[in-house]
């Protein structure tokens, strides 16, 4: 890079970019700290409730249904289905970034569709998850699951959490493919390479590993512990 | 790791290669997870609190190679990589206030719950001692 700081330069004297990033890559970064803050308000919530709950219900109970697999008990495999598709539409993500890199424009192209599609099928994963979970009776303001101890439940923290912290996650998946859209037509159009450079699809990158790493805390914390 | 753009054939090569590294290790990870998941759910082995323990040791793991390889933090500035990861460490004091609190709580709610008796208080009228 033709601003790399060389060590007999000064790090703040000006006329280089002393983090040897672009302005909108820095900001992408800034703005996911704020979001990392927005989704650890939320587990840690989460998390306070939970350790206020005296009892509390058992993920591998409430989580053990698979589309077409009727009443087998499944627990944790479609969970880890949606979380391997989400990995790899990381990994096909940072591939297209990679080609965008070597001025590949059908690499870009081939690696943002695989990586569209991954993330729409994490969505359609979603959506039959929430709406299994919606048919067996939970929603906001319902909870139809015992407590791991075989209790009652007595209130509607568990679903509550669930539907709001997975939701915010899927509505920040959606953007995330909106946004991969827009780059792909761009690419498609021509638009970066006139410009010179693949940078945007950095910055759609970055923002959809964030969503990958979200969703490896909230698979944790939901669906693990 | 310096690593520079050029784009000659065998840097390439290394750069795809890293990325399917990460890949198997993140996937190796999530399918240890799982296999420990079942493993307890069927022998119940090993104890929850050290399986839980495990589970956010690995989740950190993962955060660590999706952020370093993934999202290329590793090969970036050092000052960008601090100014990023400062701000971060806030969460290990939110993250301790919080859930001691809620323990507190549930507590509270517990002994001081009517009909609760009062807890034995250790012998109190004893005179102090100099």
């Amino acid at each position: 890079m033709d601003n790399a700081v060389t060590a007999k330069k000064k790090w703040w004297g000006g006329g280089h970019s002393p983090f040897s990033v672009s302005y909108g890559k820095l900001m992408m970064w800034y703005f996911l700290i704020s979001d990392a803050f927005t989704f650890g308000a939320l587990l840690i919530s989460y998390g306070t409730q939970r350790f206020m709950a005296e009892a509390w219900p058992d993920p591998n109970v409430v989580f053990h249904a698979f589309p077409f697999m009727g009443h087998m008990d499944l627990p944790l495999v479609f969970v880890s289905l949606m979380t391997f598709i989400l990995i790899m539409s990381s990994v096909t993500m940072v591939l297209a970034v990679h080609a965008g890199h070597n001025h590949d424009r059908k690499g870009v192209v081939k690696w943002l569709i695989l990586t569209i599609i991954g993330g729409a099928m994490f969505l359609g994963c979603q959506a039959w998850e929430w709406t299994h979970l919606h048919e067996i009776g939970a929603w906001w303001g319902r909870n139809p699951f015992n407590n791991a101890d075989g209790s009652a439940a007595i209130s509607t923290n568990f679903t509550d959490f669930f539907f709001t912290i997975t939701g915010f996650h899927g509505v920040h998946v959606t953007s995330g493919v909106v946004l991969n859209i827009i780059v792909l037509i761009n690419v498609l159009k021509g638009t970066y390479e006139q410009r010179g450079h693949y940078e945007m699809v950095e910055k759609v990158g970055l923002y959809w590993h964030f969503v990958d790493l979200v969703w490896v805390f909230v698979f944790t914390c939901f669906y693990l512990l | 790791m310096a690593h520079s753009h050029s784009a000659t054939g065998e840097k390439d090569n290394s750069a795809v290669k890293a990325i399917w590294r990460t890949f198997w290790i993140l996937l190796g990870i999530t399918v240890v997870e799982v296999g420990m998941a079942f493993l307890h759910l069927y022998t119940h082995w090993p104890d929850k609190l050290w399986l839980n323990a495990l589970f956010i040791l690995l989740t950190f793991f993962k955060a660590f190679y999706i952020v370093a390889e993934f999202m290329h933090l590793r090969h970036e500035v050092k000052n960008l990589i601090m100014t990023i990861l400062f701000p971060l460490t806030l969460f290990v004091w939110f993250i301790i206030a919080f859930l001691a609190d809620g323990d507190s709580w549930k507590n509270m709610r517990r002994d001081l719950a009517p009909g609760t008796p009062a807890a034995k208080e250790a012998p109190a009228q004893q005179p102090a001692h100099h």
